[in-house]
């Protein structure tokens, strides 16, 4: 008798500390709460799909500071991009940034960062979880999406969607792989309430450098550093919240609100991090630290398009 | 016409006239907040645009609400504030329960955690400054009270209300096809139910077996 068919399956070995299932993440449901959630780095994860020759929303794993160890339970091709982390093939080093096929057995384990925060992991054919609201991104504080709304564990097996035809061979060029580290300055567009800061609490969030807490997460990224005066009060009558907003509650340090965020909220908000330089929010380690440059919506809207443009046609090298 | 039903207006008006280039949108009590794709319009033409529809908004007629009404159960163990924001209101008890569950609320917005209403219609001396300190862990399904609103935290979270009492039904679940029970806009009443009925209605609920009234 013949059984069902076999399906594509990835075995986790190991999950690292937080690993979940993200696509390009759930829209039209903020007003209900729900965020988008999907990468925080969305052009590493793009980027990891394209090796895979997936498109570019394909549900992936983003690993959070330690990758997981993974074995293929049968033959498939994957892509690790993201977070600089060591990357092994059987236990011999192996490339990010590029596509490597695995036989049925072998075991890819990715380690502790060494820059960046987020790492990616493409599997052609994407992870087929089932779709919630028509995504399958992982909302972990509601619970919704991904595994059962949890991050991936031990022992779990992740089945994999049709995979066209074995990918080619390909890498992503290094002048095309991102720099983690140093301390990178994010384009803002102040607003909607600078108006609620006086000059120098500006002037403070404009000049001074915000080193990174260990207690962000995919909904904000906490800063310390020089403190942001309000003008009057630091409470709002609650409106939406923006990607990228840059809340400053009474303490007048910082929160950026990244892709799992509140959908609204009831303290200041003195600026919103254009959605290009978010990976660079949520790719700062812990200890790291940001600076923040204003920029007018139409300078924002031509540096969106330039770097749009400059991913569209990433070359990916052919490998022999 | 108050300020947040325009504002439920205006986005009603961009749903219905779909307006190029916004993606997604997100009410609150005074303020909309519009997502929009700078590929396909541009910032001061879609200004434009929202504030020609902001005039209309002023005189909108929007389809009628929903009529939706969820059991409570107002007791000292589900509503463990009961007793402390009577004394607060200078009410008795039973006054307190009759007037918050004698009135009709309207959904400003959806906000904070997933499916939490916002929700005005209580009568004036039911307004109450919020907690000192506010609660680490509110459970799911409390019903509560602070300044002249009322909200029920759909899970578990932090929260600043007075708890007065819980609704078995669930106002988020993830397993349902729709996760999310309230809509802004709906108008919602309380039917007063006994912890037997609660417990009843909770076995139904975990069973999938109980839908609240919505007309």
């Amino acid at each position: 008798m013949s059984g069902p068919p076999v399906r594509t399956m990835i075995h986790v070995l190991d999950a690292g500390p937080q690993t979940t299932i993200q696509d390009a993440g759930r829209s039209g449901h903020m007003r209900y709460g729900i965020p988008p959630s999907g990468p925080v780095d969305r052009r590493s994860f793009a980027l990891a799909n394209r090796l895979v020759a997936n498109p570019d929303g394909a549900a992936a794993l983003e690993f959070t500071l330690i990758g997981p160890r993974l074995r293929a339970e049968t033959p498939c091709t994957i892509a690790v991009t993201g977070a600089d982390a060591p990357l092994t093939l059987n236990d011999a080093v192996a490339s990010a940034w590029t596509t490597l096929t695995l036989a049925a057995g072998d075991v890819v384990r990715i380690g502790a960062a060494r820059a960046g925060v987020r790492g990616y992991v493409a599997v052609a054919g994407g992870i087929d979880v089932p779709p919630v609201l028509g995504s399958r991104s992982t909302y972990l504080r509601g619970r919704m999406g991904g595994v059962h709304g949890r991050p991936v564990a031990r022992d779990d097996r992740l089945p994999l969607g049709a995979a066209p035809a074995a990918p080619r061979h390909r890498t992503v060029p290094p002048e095309a792989r991102p720099q983690w580290g140093g301390e990178p300055v994010l384009r803002v567009v102040l607003g909607p309430q600078a108006d609620r800061f006086t000059d120098e609490g500006i002037a403070a969030f404009l000049g001074g450098s915000y080193e990174v807490l260990p207690q962000s997460d995919r909904m904000g990224a906490r800063l310390r550093g020089a403190r942001i005066a309000h003008a009057r009060g630091h409470d709002i009558i609650s409106d939406g919240i923006a990607l990228g907003a840059v809340q400053v509650p009474g303490d007048g340090q910082p929160i950026v609100l990244l892709v799992d965020r509140q959908s609204t909220g009831g303290y200041t908000k003195i600026a919103t991090v254009c959605s290009f330089d978010i990976a660079r929010v949520g790719q700062a380690k812990p200890g790291q630290r940001l600076r923040f440059t204003a920029v007018n919506v139409a300078t924002a809207h031509r540096l969106l398009k330039e770097s749009d443009a400059a991913l569209a046609p990433v070359e990916l090298e052919e490998i022999a | 016409m108050d300020v947040n039903t325009r504002v439920r207006a205006l986005e009603y008006l961009i749903a219905q006239k779909a307006v190029p280039g916004v993606v997604e949108t997100v009410p609150s009590y005074r303020a909309l907040l519009v997502y929009y794709d700078p590929s396909v319009v541009g910032y001061d033409a879609l200004c434009g645009e929202l504030a020609a529809l902001a005039e209309q908004a002023t005189n909108t007629a929007m389809p009628p609400a929903r009529e939706v009404e969820l059991p409570c159960c107002y007791d000292g163990e589900l509503g463990p504030d009961l007793e402390a924001a009577a004394q607060r209101l200078a009410l008795p008890v039973d006054k307190l329960v009759r007037l918050h569950a004698g009135a009709e609320y309207v959904v400003y917005f959806i906000g904070f955690t997933p499916g939490l209403p916002y929700m005005t219609g209580a009568p004036e001396v039911l307004t109450i400054a919020r907690l000192d300190s506010p609660r680490v862990k509110v459970p799911a399904g409390s019903v509560a009270i602070g300044g002249s609103q009322c909200c029920i935290y759909p899970v578990e979270s932090p929260g600043g209300f007075w708890l007065l009492g819980r609704t078995p039904v669930r106002l988020y679940d993830p397993d349902r096809p729709e996760p999310i029970l309230l809509k802004p806009g709906d108008r919602v009443r309380f039917r007063q139910i006994d912890r037997r009925e609660y417990d009843d209605i909770a076995a139904r609920v975990a069973a999938g077996r109980f839908r609240p009234v919505i007309r």
